[in-house]
């Protein structure tokens, strides 16, 4: 489980973008741009066509790369052409986990299991799990997959050396937090407030409490949700956060760019400062931490 | 009835994170008041069932249709609900159960608007705020019941991602509940979504055919050969089926039945799709003419639930199609896909003319203007009346009040011999134009 040296010396800034938001060519860039920013892990979105859990920016983005053509295959041959570093997670739903047939071992198995559960070596989250790792991804995210749920991505994940990564949510108590727990690997995803993605203007009161549900846990915890601005960053990490995801505050620059009809290196630009005033509000807020233990 | 989570391989809860402590709050309450009775719920849903309700409901001879296919038919008259179908059964029962759990606010997704329709009039019988999402094209095609809506009370929120169908609203519903967890109850129309809501809405909708099945005793003396029932979702679906699943025969089902070899002694149960313009699919532009998931879809993880869906070979969620809302839908209940696995259940379909021409002919002959959902099932019996034995249930799943612009208008398109000559509309608007 190799994800969590990323967080062990400083605050980890984790960008979210869609894989093929609004067209491959500029989506390789701006991920490229992102780790120029100082992106310590990158969240790739695999899109899917029902995203329960996004807020419009992100809807929109999954819109977008769907409409461009991205599909599964697709999505890896795009991982497989990233010029980057840093580690990736798949973040997706589970029903293209559930029908993920892979290219090379798929035909020929898939036919005479089907009948049975559409889980086989072949198809389903083990051979999602198997190309994605050729792939080079090294965790996963699954929306819509709770851990009552994950027995088989877990599974696979062990496998293939890849993290799962849960997320905890405001709500989230009692015995639902010690099966996440077991399960956990790579770091937590805890989500600073209730509702979808999107980015906001204020940081959730909620954050602290959230922290604290998982603060004994021995993977470093992420925060997510609604973060926009280097001050938001700040105020997180020195909370006691190990990273901040941030989506739709990149998302809406990919957005504005695309319906301005700008070129892709003025975007990426547009999303290298607003990454490298993310990663600087979370290296502040390190140094704040630090002051306030001292 | 069980609380298992799962029927088969299907159901399950495929929810984020933060819908999970919600969807175990809600299977403590189905637990407690649904299934114990606790604190007199069941009681308090059946006396408001009945006064406001109307039930219990009539099992009809139809006397014109068992004359046409030498068959005794009969209809469960749930189109004479409060409301025109039967959506209340569901929806009073989730939003009496919000209030018991101490919810303030009810949320509701709705297709052909008969559930956005029977939840507004639940909350206000009730007393408690409700929001309705639904699809820009539904709101389109179903102006009537967003007025309705309106009337109740309820604020109507429209959807504008995708085609703007039932998909796309209960995704939105999804995220307003994701939001407002803590204080809101999101009722689910259908026997669709993460468990507790399949057996839930299900057990709510059952009162369909514990009724029928007396009924069909009572008047003759037996049970029936055939219970037909459409199926989108599949909520009339399964309260029709419910208290007929048991009565499967003695004898083991065999798999080569044909016309005139059926079984004597269990009682055949057909959900009736929507097959749409064609049961083929466009996989380049994810649209499926149909709305056909238990006859053409394939596994996979939709809406909180493992199901059978309309999906491209990568998982993406198709397009589906129907000429009536209420049925256009990319994926079915969990426990009605396991049945047809089991072969219990007969997942057949009619095409949307062969619909439109039962909602004409069930209209002339009858005198009954049914839904254009529950003409698909009227539609089969036109098909198939001699295999399905010597005495038939259809359920009228709802009235057709809400669909007649849209009758109006798909029948102009077609040269159907049932439908009747509307040319004095076009005489009149003509007169009063100029």
């Amino acid at each position: 489980m190799a994800l969590e040296r990323v967080f062990a010396d400083e605050p980890a800034f984790v960008p979210y973008v869609a894989a093929g938001d609004p067209s491959d060519e500029a989506s390789i860039e701006y991920v490229e741009a992102l780790e120029r920013g100082g992106a310590d892990v990158v969240e790739l979105g695999l899109p899917f066509s029902e995203p329960i859990a996004e807020g419009s920016t992100i809807q929109g983005a999954v819109a977008r790369a769907l409409e461009a053509g991205m599909t599964p295959q697709r999505y890896f041959e795009f991982v497989e052409e990233l010029d980057v570093d840093v580690p990736l997670v798949c973040m997706t739903y589970y029903n293209l986990v559930y029908q993920y047939e892979h290219p090379e071992t798929g035909e020929s198995e898939a036919v005479a299991s089907e009948a049975t559960s559409g889980e086989t070596a072949s198809r389903g989250p083990r051979a999602f799990v198997e190309r994605a790792a050729e792939a080079g991804i090294e965790g996963f995210v699954v929306v819509d997959l709770p851990a009552e749920e994950a027995g088989p991505l877990r599974a696979a994940c062990d496998d293939f050396g890849c993290d799962l990564v849960f997320v905890i949510a405001p709500t989230t108590k009692g015995e639902r937090l010690g099966s996440m727990r077991e399960q956990v690997s790579g770091y937590v995803y805890v989500q600073a407030r209730l509702g979808v993605t999107g980015a906001r203007e204020d940081v959730s009161d909620r954050t602290e409490q959230s922290l604290a549900r998982v603060a004994d846990w021995d993977v470093p915890k992420a925060v997510g949700f609604g973060i926009k601005t280097g001050a938001h960053a700040e105020r997180i990490i020195a909370a006691g956060a190990d990273g901040v995801i941030v989506g739709s505050a990149l998302v809406d620059i990919i957005a504005e760019g695309h319906e301005d009809g700008a070129d892709t290196v003025a975007v990426a630009d547009r999303l290298e400062a607003k990454a490298r005033e993310l990663k600087e509000g979370a290296l502040t807020g390190a140094r704040r931490a630090g002051a306030e233990t001292r | 009835m069980s609380t298992d989570k799962t029927f088969g391989d299907y159901g399950g809860q495929y929810v984020p994170e933060s819908l999970m402590p919600a969807i175990e709050e809600l299977t403590d309450a189905y637990e407690r008041y649904v299934l114990d009775d606790e604190d007199g719920f069941m009681d308090e849903f059946r006396r408001r069932l009945a006064d406001f309700g109307g039930r219990p409901l009539p099992l009809q001879h139809a006397e014109s249709l068992s004359a046409r296919y030498d068959t005794a038919v009969y209809l469960k008259r749930e189109d004479l609900l409060h409301g025109g179908a039967h959506k209340l059964n569901n929806a009073l029962g989730q939003v009496l159960l919000a209030k018991y759990m101490g919810k303030e606010r009810i949320i509701a997704e709705t297709g052909a608007g008969q559930h956005g329709t029977a939840t507004a009039m639940a909350a206000a019988h009730l007393d408690m705020p409700c929001e309705i999402y639904m699809g820009e094209t539904d709101i389109r095609r179903q102006r009537p019941n967003v007025f309705r809506m309106r009337t109740n009370g309820a604020e109507v929120t429209p959807v504008t991602t995708g085609r703007g169908t039932l998909k796309e609203a209960i995704s939105e519903t999804m995220r307003d509940w994701a939001t407002t967890v803590e204080t809101t109850h999101y009722v689910i129309g259908s026997v669709v979504g993460p468990a507790p809501f399949p057996a839930m809405v299900r057990d709510f909708q059952a009162v369909i055919s514990e009724e029928a099945r007396e009924q069909a005793i009572e008047k003759e003396g037996r049970l029936p050969d055939a219970v037909l029932a459409c199926a989108g979702g599949g909520s009339n679906t399964m309260g029709t089926f419910a208290h007929f699943v048991d009565d499967d025969g003695a004898e083991p089902r065999s798999a080569g039945r044909s016309s005139g070899q059926r079984r004597r002694d269990g009682v055949d149960l057909y959900a009736v799709e929507a097959g749409g313009s064609s049961l083929s699919v466009d996989e380049e532009e994810g649209v499926a003419p149909n709305s056909a998931s238990l006859s053409t879809g394939d596994e996979g993880v939709l809406h909180g639930a493992r199901t059978k869906l309309l999906q491209d070979s990568h998982g993406q969620i198709m397009e589906s199609h129907s000429v009536s809302a209420g049925l256009d839908y990319a994926g079915v209940g969990p426990e009605l896909a396991h049945l047809v696995d089991e072969g219990r259940v007969e997942a057949v379909n009619v095409d949307d003319d062969s619909a439109l021409a039962a909602f004409h002919r069930l209209s002339r002959d009858e005198g009954v203007i049914p839904a254009l959902e529950t003409a698909h099932a009227f539609g089969y019996l036109e098909e198939h009346h001699d295999e399905l034995g010597d005495f038939v249930v259809v359920n009228v799943s709802g009235r057709g009040d809400k669909d007649l612009e849209t009758v109006l208008e798909e029948t102009e398109k077609r040269d159907l011999d049932v439908a009747p000559d509307i040319s004095v509309l076009r005489s009149a608007a003509g007169e009063e134009g100029m």
